[in-house]
């Protein structure tokens, strides 16, 4: 946990900037991390802030809240159109970004710039691989992979065995590529390689792309651990001023909106599943006790801190979700699944290339109905994953940083899906269940594992589940979002930390009451537009910064 | 009676740490005890500095500072954590030991309200430390 640092004896206090733990490169520039700030002590609370960023992101939110709740049916619409504008008309450009971010990051892990250490050559990690990796895929993706780990393979596979259909010369279909009409075992591997892709290389790659930079730039260039100091190499001193309050803000925007309509909507499927276990009733009052029980435990968790709280809930959220991974693979079909793993693995890479095409699509549906949707939801979480990952993967080489990031999770992803969407697929071609398929979204991982043995136990492990990775969600995003409005620093007193998670959970309670998460997370996801820009931006600043990196020995 | 005494520093906020250095240095020379200067930092970048490395050369021109003042022997270091602000208490207890200190010397604010939700520091610190702990409150006047 601790390390002490000796310091270099050549040289002396206050000459200059020193380097990081070893040989790196440090950004010469005047500012003062927090010298924007307002620090003050009222009311025996004390806080210290980054004046601007931290005021119109509040006035956004507030903003953003009020007109959502008032003219509900005015916003959904417009939200919407602006949305169907970015997915259909820019999906190229959405697909174009996020292959260039897992080029870029598969071509870093072997150059020798792969061999640049975060935090200078001689840094050494903050947290073990375990703890590390855990907090890694909590954060990343874990609820997602709760709830569409059963529904999104089965949708793929009904629709690839449905076929094309074409009415006056647009296909209609949804399904991926050119379908599987009527051939069943082609149709699984179809759908399988589709869902993988929307789960594997891709949104890792744009977090890893993220991360990196923020890494990157924060522990061996010396700036604020804020998303404006990616583009320190093409802004330069103007990150500082309103480019980078813009930057900032818009970061606070996605994150905490991400954050709140993904508790509102966690909380309806929790309830959902509650009471198709034990018959709660499914209300809203079940969900209100729901976000607020998961905001007390995520408060209690911030104030033990990273190590403590995070950490710690992450690690035990693997090992609930490895047995309950494991305890599918080895009472499911389990020899199906062996063998799927590599299927899918291959289906997956020899599908790649079409399905990661971004121009002369003929699966439009598909490609910008769920493809690009994925792609902008990815991106529109990458501040606040990036940011998460960046500060505690302090110590890692580039290397290894990226195949933890990338590669590991991308496997993990591939068993996943294979396990529980191979499992309920099974079920429907070989039981002839259709259970899972007729289920609602949220209810189809509890019907699938309804079919298996020890329904009750399994079953509440996986609500269990959705509300730890609730709570770390919750707990990382107010930390991020924190650093963002305190102009980058970390150890800025602990009631705002306090303040955002209660801000979360109030504003989910608000839009689940007054409606309109729906509309909201739309609007989220159209940060993605703005936010794909910052990363390629990313992109240029990784190259840049890496380069002039000494390489770790 | 005492033969190392810690003081937590934050170079960050001087003005909270400032009313208890007088104590320091009357303690330090009383019992001729040498002092150790202790900050807990993050590895991100900070207001005081870039990096851990450049916060302990920081620490260490501070301490000399402050032995010029009390004539004490002095050494500082550092001790770096991802979440300094959840962890402090932790670090500043493993810290203890780790020095070897037999008395920490450290400024705390009068009780509140708060501290139900957020205990002090200070008050943490003594609760699971062998070592004495001196908690200098800011003057009454």
């Amino acid at each position: 946990m601790t390390n002490d640092n000796k310091a270099p004896e050549a040289a002396g206090p206050g000459e200059g900037i020193p380097a990081p733990e070893g040989p790196a490169n440090l950004i010469d520039t005047d500012y003062v991390i927090g010298q924007d700030n307002i620090a003050t002590t009222k009311l025996g609370v004390s806080l210290d802030l980054h004046g601007k960023v931290f005021t119109f992101s509040s006035l956004v939110i507030l903003f953003f809240v009020i007109i959502t709740l008032a003219l509900q049916d005015q916003v959904e619409p417009i939200f919407n159109a602006i949305f169907s504008v970015l997915t259909g008309n820019l999906s190229w450009f959405f697909l174009l970004a996020a292959n260039i971010f897992v080029v870029l990051s598969i071509v870093l892990i072997f150059t020798p710039l792969g061999k640049v250490r975060i935090g200078g050559a001689h840094a050494t990690p903050d947290f073990s691989y375990a703890g590390w990796f855990a907090m890694l895929f909590a954060a990343g993706m874990g609820i997602g992979l709760m709830f569409y780990g059963v529904s999104e393979p089965l949708t793929h596979f009904g629709t690839a065995m449905g076929g094309t259909t074409v009415e006056n010369g647009v296909r209609t279909d949804w399904s991926p590529l050119g379908a599987a009409a009527g051939n069943q075992d082609a149709a699984i591997s179809l759908g399988m390689a589709a869902t993988i892709f929307h789960w594997g290389l891709h949104p890792w790659g744009i977090y890893a792309v993220v991360a990196l930079a923020l890494a990157l730039f924060s522990f061996n260039k010396g700036l604020p651990l804020t998303m404006r100091s990616i583009f320190y190499p093409i802004l330069g001193e103007r990150v500082w001023g309103w480019p980078g309050h813009v930057i900032d803000i818009l970061a606070v925007f996605a994150t905490l909106f991400g954050l709140a309509t993904s508790l509102g909507l966690g909380a309806s499927q929790a309830s959902a599943g509650l009471s198709y276990l034990f018959g709660v009733p499914n209300t809203n009052a079940t969900m209100v006790i729901l976000i607020m029980g998961i905001t007390a435990v995520a408060l209690c968790s911030i104030l033990l801190g990273v190590e403590k709280g995070v950490q710690r809930l992450s690690q035990l959220n693997m090992v609930l979700a490895l047995l309950l991974l494991l305890f599918v693979i080895f009472v499911g079909p389990t020899l199906l699944i062996a063998t799927g793993f590599f299927e899918n693995l291959m289906s997956y890479l020899v599908n790649l290339p079409a399905l990661s095409m971004p121009f002369g699509r003929e699966d439009a549906n598909f490609s910008q109905g769920w493809t690009a949707f994925y792609w902008a939801w990815w991106i529109s979480w990458s501040p606040f994953v990036g940011m998460f990952i960046a500060r505690v993967s302090r110590g890692r080489t580039v290397r290894e940083f990226l195949i933890a990031v990338l590669l590991v999770p991308s496997v993990v992803s591939v068993l996943w899906m294979t396990s529980f969407g191979g499992t309920a697929i099974d079920q429907v071609v070989r039981d002839g269940f259709q259970g899972v398929q007729e289920a609602a979204l949220e209810l189809q991982l509890f019907v699938m594992l309804g079919q298996l043995p020890l329904t009750a136990i399994t079953s509440f492990v996986g609500i269990v589940l959705v509300m730890v990775f609730f709570i770390t969600s919750s707990d990382s995003g107010s930390l991020v979002i924190d650093s963002i409005t305190a102009g980058g620093k970390v150890d800025a007193p602990k009631p705002q930390r306090i303040f955002w998670a209660l801000i979360e959970g109030a504003v989910a309670i608000a839009l689940l009451l007054g409606g309109g998460l729906t509309a909201l997370q739309t609007a989220v996801i159209t940060t993605g537009l703005p936010f794909t820009l910052v990363l390629l931006a990313a992109c240029y600043a990784i190259v840049k910064g890496l380069t002039s990196e000494p390489k770790s020995v | 009676m005492f033969k190392k005494i810690m003081v937590p520093v934050d170079l960050a906020h001087f003005d909270v740490i400032e009313p208890s250095l007088q104590v320091v240095a009357d303690q330090a020379r009383h019992y001729k005890a040498e002092v150790c200067y202790v900050a807990v930092t993050s590895t991100v970048p900070g207001s005081v500095a870039h990096n851990p490395e450049e916060y302990q050369q920081k620490l260490e021109a501070f301490a000399q500072e402050r032995a010029k003042v009390h004539g004490q022997p002095v050494s500082a270091r550092v001790f770096t954590t991802p979440d300094p602000i959840a962890e402090l208490d932790d670090v500043l207890i493993d810290a203890i030991d780790e020095v070897s200190a037999d008395l920490v010397i450290m400024p705390t604010h009068p009780p509140k309200h708060l501290d139900v939700v957020i205990p002090s520091h200070g008050g943490k610190v003594a609760t699971h430390t062998k070592a004495s702990v001196f908690l200098v409150r800011p003057s009454q006047d």
